[in-house]
């Protein structure tokens, strides 16, 4: 398939799975993933995907499975979502510690309790700290060329990779897409390759160490994860003279003569700019400044980006007792104000994103005394019973 | 047979009479070219601590509870490359507890793999905590006044996974693990074998005595060494204890563990009575 298509931001994943060539996925179905791992078993299973699908009975072992056949030299998937997420938590950190590339794709999803299986963006940042390369996608066309930009990245600084989508507002919303011919994908996308594959020599892997070499591979791949920053904006680039797309750490809109500024991530930056169209159009200088990528952090272009202007920072999640998981982010470069909201996939459209931002502007927004600002007022006000 | 180097190197860490060390030695003495993924455990430590390894083969260290789904991806990536290596989990009693729903998928999937639960009835690495394979009565620091539940049988739960290999071995009976050993390596998919692997200072005995106390264990009908290959039979040093009567030294067996001080002979007579059912049970299998 390509060309000009219609596809779910899961069908999407699926498509860039296959294109990259992908030798072994192990997935455990969660919703808002399952169609991913569904339609990666169709493609083995019908022979138009030549991997290795292992059916896990688990999250912990289907992150544990892929690490197992990427430090053994094939390039492997995996996706999950929420509570899946945390329960492969441990295996997420140990893949990381061990420097193999791979990739997943977290469809984020509210963590419990109560159930809810709807988008914030919580899960997906528990692994800010791992050493993940973590990016984050706004429409079902990011989600596709994050994929396939995540295998080249991640196999290039020898880092796992992960694209977080939006549960239902991406994973289950068709969207039209430009998928790539196999031979541009073969073109970007080399044969693997990592800093060590297991299996051959005998050697051994992970074992116990003296602590200062546990802490110089800490520093090691903090500086790894850091010199992404390069890596991608490279990447990226050869991948906008294929497509014509920019997949870049950042998106600016409307932001270079803004005033005010707002920041955030994902699919609903998508209404934010809708927004943004109508408050120009009553000449509010207002612009955004998307986030694509949360680990690296690219904390000097954001401040240069930033200067002189009013920030605002729009958070899907939090970090309980410090605020929004974006707003102490930034707030490491710029002052910030910072709204939490969309929680529990709340809807937040156009409309609320206008009277937001209008507030914002005004200088009328009430931040609680503990720094952050929970949106809409009235959810919190009133209460539940 | 041929003689091979044993893949345990010489000057490992391990403690005194330490019976992984004994079931590494056969496992290198059976197979020609193993991968070894090993759990959290004793075993992380009888590996050795950087720059040192004292397993002469590719060894991949993976958290307790992921060994053999880690397996299974290597399993993947090998059959993909047309590799024939044999890939061996080698693990203990607690990583097949925390990892028993990894287990019991990979077996599920008949992963190309063998799995090793070197038992030695409790965690060990953290300093004889119960574990599910646990003896009744035994005292651990989670159980000071010996634990209050029967063991689970492992080996047999494996079986019911209707996987193509499964037996029990003893490191006081190494030739019939390195042959059990030698058989599972002619057979693809899910192979299991849980070792019975006394532990001197966690079952408090002198570590010159590990290979004996293992044998007692044998002769006692204590512990029982069969096979499944698509049918279960009693291994040669077991298959006189079939006849209860020539069970010799149940008593001698656990008194001679520190663990098991101050039990009395009603409990003994209990164990006993447990031992005749756990017979019945495999007979039960055999007869099949």
């Amino acid at each position: 398939m390509s060309g000009r298509t219609i596809m779910t931001g899961n069908q999407a994943v699926a498509e860039a799975v296959r294109l990259a060539r992908t030798e072994v996925v192990a997935a455990y179905p969660i919703t808002p993933q399952t169609v991913i791992v569904e339609k990666l078993a169709e493609m083995v299973d019908s022979g138009l995907l030549d991997a290795e699908f292992i059916r896990v009975e688990s999250e912990h072992s289907a992150l544990a499975a892929v690490y197992g056949s990427a430090v053994a030299g094939k390039r492997s998937f995996t996706a999950t979502s929420s509570h899946g997420l945390l329960y492969m938590y441990e295996m997420i950190w140990w893949v990381a510690n061990a420097r193999v590339p791979l990739v997943m794709v977290v469809v984020t999803r509210t963590i419990g309790p109560p159930w809810n299986i709807h988008t914030d963006h919580t899960d997906l940042l528990t692994m800010r700290d791992s050493g993940w390369i973590i990016a984050m996608a706004e429409n079902v066309q990011e989600a596709f060329d994050l994929t396939i930009n995540g295998f080249r990245i991640s196999e290039e600084v020898s880092l796992p990779y992960t694209a977080g989508m939006d549960a239902f507002q991406l994973s289950h919303t068709s969207e039209v897409v430009d998928l790539l011919e196999q031979q541009y994908v073969d073109e970007f996308l080399p044969e693997r390759r990592q800093s060590y594959v297991f299996g051959e020599e005998a050697f051994t892997v992970g074992c116990i160490g003296p602590n200062e070499y546990t802490a110089r591979l800490r520093k090691d791949t903090f500086e790894a994860l850091k010199n992404t920053e390069k890596v991608v904006d490279k990447v990226s680039r050869e991948y906008e003279e294929i497509t014509g797309r920019n997949c870049g750490l950042l998106e600016e809109y409307r932001l270079d003569d803004a005033e005010y500024a707002v920041v955030m991530m994902g699919a609903w930056s998508g209404d934010a700019k809708d927004a943004i169209d109508e408050l120009r159009k009553e000449s509010l200088p207002i612009g955004l400044l998307k986030l694509r990528y949360i680990r690296p952090m690219p904390y000097k272009k954001i401040q240069k980006l930033l200067d002189g202007k009013q920030v605002l920072v729009l958070d899907r999640d939090c970090s309980m007792g410090a605020g929004g998981i974006l707003g102490v982010e930034v707030k490491n470069c710029v002052e910030a104000t910072n709204i939490i909201a969309g929680i529990g996939g709340i809807d937040v459209g156009v409309d609320d994103f206008i009277k937001m931002f209008r507030v914002f502007s005004e200088g009328k927004l009430e931040v609680e005394k503990n720094g952050v600002y929970w949106w809409p007022p009235e959810i919190y006000d009133k209460g539940m019973r | 047979m041929e003689v091979k180097e044993s893949i345990l190197l010489s000057g490992n860490p391990s403690c005194q009479g330490c019976p992984h060390s004994l079931g590494l030695r056969a496992l290198g003495l059976a197979l020609d070219d193993p991968v070894v993924i090993i759990p959290a455990g004793c075993s992380t430590i009888v590996a050795g601590i950087h720059p040192k390894a004292t397993i002469n083969a590719p060894v991949l260290h993976v958290p307790f509870a992921s060994a053999p789904a880690v397996a299974s991806g290597i399993a993947s990536a090998f059959r993909r490359e047309g590799k024939k290596k044999q890939i061996v989990v080698w693990m203990g009693d607690g990583g097949a507890d925390i990892g028993f729903a990894t287990i019991s998928g990979a077996a599920v999937r008949n992963e190309d793999i063998i799995v090793i639960v070197s038992d030695n009835e409790a965690y060990m690495n953290t300093g004889i905590q119960s574990s599910g394979t646990t003896f009744w009565k035994a005292k651990t620091t989670t159980s000071p006044t010996g634990k209050s539940e029967e063991r689970k049988d492992l080996a047999a739960i494996m079986l019911m996974h209707r996987v193509p290999y499964v037996a029990t071995a003893s490191v006081g009976y190494l030739p019939d693990f390195i042959n059990k050993l030698e058989k599972a390596k002619k057979i693809r998919g899910f192979r299991f074998i849980q070792l019975h692997s006394p532990c001197p200072p966690g079952w408090r005995f002198d570590s010159s005595k590990t290979v004996e106390i293992a044998r007692m264990a044998v002769k006692c009908g204590a512990w029982i060494l069969w096979e499944f290959d698509g049918k279960l039979s009693f291994s040669p040093a077991s298959r006189p204890y079939k006849d209860k009567m020539k069970r010799t030294g149940l008593t001698e067996y656990l008194r001679a563990q520190g663990r098991f001080k101050g039990i009395d002979d009603s409990d003994i007579e209990t164990i006993e009575k447990n031992i005749d059912m756990q017979w019945k049970f495999l007979e039960a299998f055999e007869n099949f």
